[in-house]
């Protein structure tokens, strides 16, 4: 018996979602005295840096797929081989493409976005966009799990994993990927993922001001975010609007600059490690869910931000 | 085009959460409930656009309660043609698909479009549950969707970007932001959303996990204050105290 991570690869490497979705595996096997297994579809270098997170062997597909139902019925096959009882994704697009499809294949229950290792039969995740915690008890004897981005991590320290080359009768392509754009030129870390986020609101008055956003979060190596209203009147696109009905994200630091803090935006947020908030208005909600905040104009403040790291890393 | 629009209830996005009997069940008294965001501004604003350029039905789709049925009819208001409730209390993801599947599985439908994720259980399971249990293509996350004849192009939220798929009908896709803008209800469509057909029928099926407890996230610690004219001071915190950079 084993337990089976499902990781997806970009350019080759496995994404951080991926190495996270393995990691958590491994944990997991450890726990349970099995052994955990990955599964990715495409060509790697080496063990792609699998087995530092604690895999053992990494069964590796050829054919490089980006089909949900392909998928499916690889990792169905995969789970098969391995006598895995857990599949584990991360919560990304790939865990909401796959994951659920591929519970209904293996007759599995599956609790998705988990955040931590299951404890005592049940599995915690967040649940109401942020503002509460949901312990979940599966009742299948196989069971999917799909890891929130950042949430657990990525373990390093293991020992290089084994490569076996896999295949499995996985039908045809029926989603035909047919073109890309990129999300920003200058190749910043998807949203979901990032560590570090810079985020802006309303307060910064007009598109044409962005400039001090996006200078304080290269200087950090953030990625830059919005709040709702901003992306809905064009200042900026819509893939970096944060909150309930955005992006929800989990960075180690959150800083937000002539933003509210509406409670739509907090539930997008509120799980940020550190929150750091600008803001002219001492009353402003936000500062209730900062752990450190600044009483002033962000036009002043982020450019000496700025200057600071600057002079830090100098 | 025949379009089945999946539609859930969701509380509203302010109201407060708590739970009652010893945190095993979610508190609704006082809280409003709204259609889940994803599924009215996008996937039903979608179906309904589609409809108008093409031709053909939306119909929606709710698994729930009677409670449900003012959120149905105002779906309805804004533009949907007629309604179906699966009713049962579903329990988890699974079971929910499930009553779906079963309803949709010999109506023919071109296009079933959901929501990205419900906004109090977040569990982005339910569409692409629906697409492995009809056997049908699943579109994650898109943001885009046209149709031309029996050929669909759609973009979806991908590593980094926005990646461009084509599939054939029929297809599921969760939608989510970009995919269409929200539509305030006229008064003829509340009056027209009065007589049109919301049908119920039983159901029930099996889930496959279970809450067993909610919780609150533990309360943030006082927010430190720096002076604005000592914005460096932030950063050595950040990273001698917080160690977040
Ligand atoms: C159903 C629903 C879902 C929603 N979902 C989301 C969501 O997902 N994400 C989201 O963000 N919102 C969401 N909203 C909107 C939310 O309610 C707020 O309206 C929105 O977050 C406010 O955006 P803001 O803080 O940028 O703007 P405002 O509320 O206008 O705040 C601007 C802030 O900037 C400050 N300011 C002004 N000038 C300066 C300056 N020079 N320097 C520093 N600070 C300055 C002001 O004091 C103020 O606090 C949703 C609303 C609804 C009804
Ligand atoms: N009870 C329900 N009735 C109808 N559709 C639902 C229901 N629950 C979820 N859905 C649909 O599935 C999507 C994802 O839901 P979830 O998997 O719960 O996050 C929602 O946005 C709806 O479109």
């Amino acid at each position: 018996m084993s337990v089976l991570a499902i990781v997806p690869l970009n350019n080759g490497r496995p994404t951080k979602g991926g190495l996270e979705a393995a990691s958590y595996a491994a944990a997991f096997a450890k726990d349970q005295g099995l052994e955990a297994i990955a599964l990715v579809a495409g060509s790697i270098q080496t063990d792609g840096d699998l087995g530092a997170t604690g895999v053992v062997r990494v069964l590796q597909c050829s054919d490089e797929l980006t089909d949900s139902s392909q998928w499916t019925r690889l990792a169905a096959a995969a789970a098969q081989e391995c006598g895995a009882k857990t599949v584990v994704l991360t919560h990304d697009h790939t865990g909401r493409a796959i994951g659920p499809r591929l519970a209904v294949r293996l007759n599995a229950g599956m609790v998705s976005g988990v955040t931590a290792l299951p404890q005592a039969g049940a599995v915690r995740k967040n649940v109401f966009s942020g503002k509460a915690m949901a312990d979940v008890e599966v009742s299948s004897e196989v069971v999917v799990y799909s890891v929130t981005p950042n949430a657990f991590g990525v373990r390093d320290g293991g020992s290089p994993a084994a490569v076996t080359a896999f295949s499995a009768e996985v039908g045809d392509a029926r989603e035909q990927v047919t073109g890309f754009d990129p999300a920003s030129a200058d190749g910043q870390t998807p949203l979901p993922e990032a560590e570090l986020v810079v985020s802006a609101g309303r307060g910064l008055k007009g598109p044409e001001n962005w400039g001090i956003v996006e200078d304080l979060a290269k200087a950090l190596g953030a990625t830059t975010a919005c709040s709702r209203p901003v992306s809905d009147i064009g200042w900026r696109p819509h893939h970096e609007h944060v909150g309930q009905t955005g992006i929800t994200i989990r960075p180690n630091l959150y800083i937000a600059a002539g933003i509210s803090g509406a409670i739509q935006h907090l539930a997008g947020v509120n799980q940020s490690k550190v929150i750091v908030v600008v803001n002219t208005d001492p009353e402003a909600p936000f500062f209730k869910a900062a752990d450190y905040g600044i009483v002033g104009d962000a036009f002043e403040v982020l450019p000496r931000l700025t200057a600071a790291i600057k002079a830090l890393d100098a | 085009m025949k379009i089945l629009v999946c539609i859930s209830q969701a509380p509203d996005t302010t109201s407060r959460i708590a739970f009652t009997d010893e945190g095993k069940t979610f508190d609704s008294s006082g809280v409003q409930y709204i259609v889940n965001p994803y599924d009215e501004w996008y996937a039903l604003v979608r179906g309904i656009e589609l409809k108008e350029a093409h031709g053909g039905t939306v119909t929606t789709m709710t698994v729930g309660g009677a409670v449900c049925d003012p959120v149905i009819r105002k779906a309805l208001a804004i533009g949907a043609d007629d309604a179906v409730r699966m009713d049962a209390e579903p329990t988890d993801a699974m079971q929910t698909a499930q009553l779906i599947a079963s309803y949709a599985k010999d109506q023919a439908f071109d296009l079933i479009l959901c929501g990205k994720e419900t906004i109090d259980h977040n569990g982005s399971m339910v569409p692409a549950m629906i697409a492995e249990m009809l056997d049908w293509p699943f579109v994650a996350l898109a943001t885009h969707l046209e149709v031309e004849g029996n050929a669909a192009t759609l973009k979806r939220e991908a590593a980094g970007g926005i990646e461009h798929v084509k599939v054939n009908l029929p297809l599921v896709l969760s939608a989510a932001k970009g995919m269409a803008e929200q539509r305030i209800p006229n008064m003829r469509g509340i009056m027209s959303a009065r007589s049109k057909a919301l049908n119920v029928e039983q159901a029930d099926g099996t889930a496959m996990s279970a809450v067993r407890q909610f919780s609150l996230p533990p309360e943030k610690g006082a927010c430190k204050i720096i002076p604005a004219d000592q914005a460096e001071e932030l950063i050595r915190l950040l990273r001698e105290e917080a160690k977040a950079i």
